[in-house]
């Protein structure tokens, strides 16, 4: 099933074009790994993709999900605790009771952190109450940017089965990293270095 | 296809949700709740030293001090409120929010109100005190300044929300919704004159009550757009 279908997409920042012509077609079941040199544009892509910027970008892309966007801003309130951040979290997609919430972050390894405010809790572990996120959501399609940023290896290793898990259940991911290919048979490459503008 | 029937918050609790964040984020950072009533402290200080201490005088232009004082002290915090959301990437998140943004950002705003405006119109008769504002005059101070910081908080918002991507964004902020903010001055500080000569200011504050029910109804909608557009530069 199509989640996502983006056709002749170009993308300027500032005067500059960044993209031009990419054509994506986000599947269930499918990863995408966008690839990159540092400023190529796969944060804007990504942003485009969940539709929140329009200036700039022309081409068409359709969402035929929900979707779900971890951007490189973890949108994580320091003086909150990372209960209060997941129950009130500005996406308003968590209907998630209090007790399921503590059961993820359980999942991420924060269990006896629940009450602390987040600003005192360091940024791997700032990055694992944003990642909780992802087992709270009904969103099917994930748009991740860099999600493997400040985790470590155990952490990785989570994220990885989280989203191969995701995958298996109908849904779809695509996410930015620089680091090696994760998913070598579900996984599908888009090389942004194919649509830079020379 | 699961998404036709998937559970999702209603209209009323997205709000409550976003005011609850948002307050619990202020009352954590204690020091940009008091900033405000310690501004309109040392400001309220400063006038005796500044017009001389005869009594009759201050008393005649209390209503007009406090009043600006007011004013101030809202444009100081109103240019901060979407900020540290902005940052975050909180914003982001709310934009792609089933709901619409501006009942989300109203959550906030409303947050923001009770913990600034709100809190200032209460504190307000000690500060009138300390200037002499004869004591028929306070509970229309509370009354006009509860109404009008609601309508300065909601300019704010909106002019927050479209300078909120630009750096140094403060003086454009403050060229902008100076200007919109000039008739609640007018309101409130006439309401609070014509209480202290024994009038009735209820034609001030009826017009006041309209200027706050319209904004109201038109400022998150005016919020919602602009803080899309600054998303999307």
């Amino acid at each position: 099933m199509l989640l996502l279908s983006a056709a002749d997409v170009s993308i300027e920042r500032g005067e500059r074009r960044l993209l031009q012509d990419v054509d994506l077609s986000v599947a269930s079941g499918q990863v995408w790994q966008v690839l990159g040199a540092n400023g190529v544009g796969k944060s804007s892509l990504l942003r485009a993709l969940a539709g929140l910027a329009r200036f700039g970008v022309e081409g068409s892309i359709s969402r035929f999900e929900p979707l779900l966007y971890l951007a490189h801003a973890p949108a994580i309130k320091g003086a909150l605790s990372p209960l209060e951040n997941l129950r009130c979290h500005p996406a308003c997609d968590i209907t998630s009771t209090p007790a399921q919430i503590a059961i993820a972050l359980d999942a991420v390894q924060l269990s006896g952190f629940e009450d602390q405010p987040v600003g005192s809790l360091s940024a791997g572990q700032q990055r694992r109450v944003a990642l909780a996120r992802l087992l709270l959501t009904d969103a099917r399609l994930w748009l991740l940017d860099e999600p493997f940023t400040a985790l470590d290896g155990g952490g990785c290793d989570w994220l990885e089965e989280c989203i191969r898990g995701h995958v298996s259940t109908g849904g779809a991911v695509v996410f930015t990293s620089h680091q090696p290919s994760r998913f070598s048979e579900l996984q599908h490459d888009l090389d942004l270095a194919n649509y830079a503008v020379s | 296809m699961q998404s036709v029937d998937r559970p999702s918050l209603s209209l009323l609790t997205a709000f409550g949700r976003q005011f609850r964040r948002h307050g619990q984020a202020l009352m954590a950072s204690l020091a940009d709740v008091a900033n405000p009533l310690l501004f309109f402290f040392m400001v309220v200080t400063l006038f005796p030293l500044g017009l001389g201490p005869d009594p009759q005088q201050l008393a005649s232009m209390a209503p007009g001090i406090l009043w600006v004082v007011a004013l101030l002290a809202s444009l100081m915090v109103s240019a901060r409120m979407f900020a540290s959301d902005f940052e975050d990437g909180s914003l982001e998140q709310m934009a792609l929010a089933p709901h619409p943004l501006s009942v989300l950002a109203l959550g906030e705003v409303a947050a923001h109100w009770l913990a600034t405006g709100c809190l200032l119109a209460l504190v307000s008769p000690l500060f009138a005190m300390m200037l002499g504002l004869p004591p028929q005059g306070l509970g229309v101070l509370v009354l006009s300044l509860l109404l009008g910081t609601l309508c300065l908080t909601l300019i704010g918002a909106v002019g927050s929300a479209l300078t909120v991507s630009i750096r140094r964004g403060g003086l454009l902020l403050s060229l902008l919704i100076i200007p919109l903010n000039v008739p609640v001055l007018i309101f409130g500080s006439a309401a609070v004159t014509e209480a202290v000569m024994g009038r009735d200011p209820s034609t001030w504050l009826t017009l006041m009550g309209a200027l706050a029910a319209g904004m109201l109804a038109l400022a998150p909608l005016a919020v919602g757009a602009a803080l899309r557009i600054s998303l999307d530069s």
